[in-house]
């Protein structure tokens, strides 16, 4: 088993060890139908017999309300934002990834730093500092890249959720109205997740079809990975 | 390296391990500066009241690692950087900062995160025009603290890196770690040594010295006669000093 490997520093005070778990990253847009997949596959995996942590954004115990406090308000910097998400994504990394990765869980991610940076740099941060800070990061084992152009988007979220004022960038005002506000910001983040799905080697997965489709691709992706990790066989029953 | 400050605004900060004295010193010089007539902001370490609830769910519970602690503490910086201390350097004010990313330099590294990183997470602020280091013995600095409290809080005392099971023991061994850390920056960010062993008033004699050569020549923002400057805005809270 190689020795976990870390985007920067890592975390120097501790001693890791061995991560007999997998660490696996659903990254892509917002409305993209991320969670959709995260847990289709959880439940896919566990029907498999493995054990499945999952996790995302802003779930962190430590830093979850003020986050959501600070978000409410109008004061919250472009700076100061990227070092609380940097908190929680550094409390949950340490507190539940790595753990259960060392007990040999398979820890699907809902987004990663990925997501973090691009938002940050979109917002007008300096790229080569939002990358250092994210130098304590472990390396997934594999990045899954649902990738939708912005058209699929808009009428998934049309017919879903709706548009709402973070996803469209509306704090950096993008465009004066949330439509074109969201196409013009969306738009960005997507070329910078083409820009890092070549730099990190991510796994790009078209989303832009029906989800059971999307959810073989990455079962098939996953089956990869899981090569040496052979489900039950239940053949004997 | 942090960058020159090339504001209107002067930055003037002071650093120093716990009972070296360094709020005595940069209180005297925020009210001598005010009754000289200066705009004056002053801002304290870890105040911001955006990341307060945070950091006291996180202390109380224990939750911090190394990281994390590192990463809230500089988004309080951050906070007080992007919505106080440099829209005033930018108005032409003089900002007082007790502590500044020498802190987070002195007591994270002490803490064992990576030097590089924690020094490019505070790469947005700039470099003060006076950054006065208050240097004292550590056995005096201990001393100090130890006579002036009952208790040392868990993370002021250092006992997250189990030093010890004594918190004085651990608290001075932790003092140690980052009186180090700052020695070492004295050439690294040019940081001016106050002999913090000196009398009160022998050390602001000096700290007004300083001060005075500095503001040679410079106008800043003007106060409004009659009124000490205070600024208005959006509610700030004045949270208590140390880690």
């Amino acid at each position: 088993m190689p020795d976990p490997e870390f985007f920067g520093a890592g975390f120097p005070y501790r001693e890791i060890g061995d991560l007999p778990g997998k660490l696996i990253v659903l990254e892509g847009s917002d409305g993209v139908g991320r969670s959709t997949q995260t847990q289709l596959l959880r439940m896919w995996l566990e029907d498999e017999g493995f054990a499945v942590s999952d996790t995302g954004l802003r779930r962190s115990e430590m830093t979850q309300k003020g986050i959501e406090e600070a978000r409410k308000g109008h004061t919250l910097g472009r700076i100061t934002m990227s070092l609380f998400y940097a908190a929680d994504f550094a409390d949950r990394l340490e507190n539940q990834i790595i753990p259960a990765l060392q007990a040999g869980f398979i820890v699907l991610s809902d987004r990663y730093l990925y997501s973090i940076m691009a938002r940050d740099i979109v917002r007008g941060a300096d790229p080569d500092w939002a990358r250092k800070v994210y130098g304590f990061a472990l390396k997934p084992d594999m990045v899954l890249y649902l990738k939708a152009n912005v058209t699929d988007l808009v009428s998934r979220l049309i017919h879903g959720r709706g548009i709402n004022y973070w996803e469209s960038g509306m704090d950096i005002h993008a465009a004066n109205n949330l439509y074109d506000s969201f196409i013009e910001y969306q738009s960005k983040l997507i070329a910078l997740f083409d820009q890092y799905a070549e730099e990190y080697d991510f796994v790009t997965v078209d989303a832009g079809r029906p989800v059971m489709k999307v959810f073989a691709d990455l079962q098939d992706h996953i089956r990869d990975l899981l090569e040496d990790q052979q489900p039950i066989i239940e053949e004997d029953f | 390296m942090l960058r020159k400050n090339t504001t209107p605004g002067k930055l003037i900060i002071v650093e120093g391990i716990d009972g070296s004295g360094k709020s005595t010193q940069i209180d005297l010089l925020y009210k001598w500066l005010q009754s000289q007539g200066h705009s004056v902001y002053f801002s304290e370490w870890n105040s911001s009241a955006l990341v307060k609830s945070t950091t006291k769910r996180a202390k109380k519970s224990k939750l911090f690692t190394p990281t994390t602690f590192s990463l809230l503490q500089c988004t309080d910086f951050a906070d007080r950087w992007e919505n106080r201390i440099f829209p005033m350097l930018k108005a032409g004010v003089i900002v007082l900062a007790d502590r500044y990313a020498f802190t987070a330099f002195g007591r994270d590294v002490a803490r064992g995160v990576d030097k590089e990183w924690v020094r490019n997470l505070y790469s947005f602020a700039l470099q003060p025009d006076i950054a006065l280091y208050f240097r004292v013995p550590l056995e005096i600095a201990v001393e100090r603290i130890t006579s002036a409290r009952a208790t040392l809080k868990y993370y002021e005392a250092g006992m997250d890196l189990n030093l010890s099971e004594s918190r004085i023991e651990s608290f001075q061994l932790f003092q140690e770690r980052i009186l180090n850390e700052y020695d070492n920056m004295v050439n690294e960010f040019n940081l001016t040594v106050i002999d913090g062993t000196l009398t009160v008033q022998a050390q602001q004699r000096l700290v007004r010295e300083i001060v005075k050569q500095e503001l040679v020549g410079w106008k800043g923002l003007p106060a409004p006669e009659g009124s000490p400057f205070k600024f208005v805005g959006p509610e700030i809270s004045a949270g208590k000093g140390g880690a």
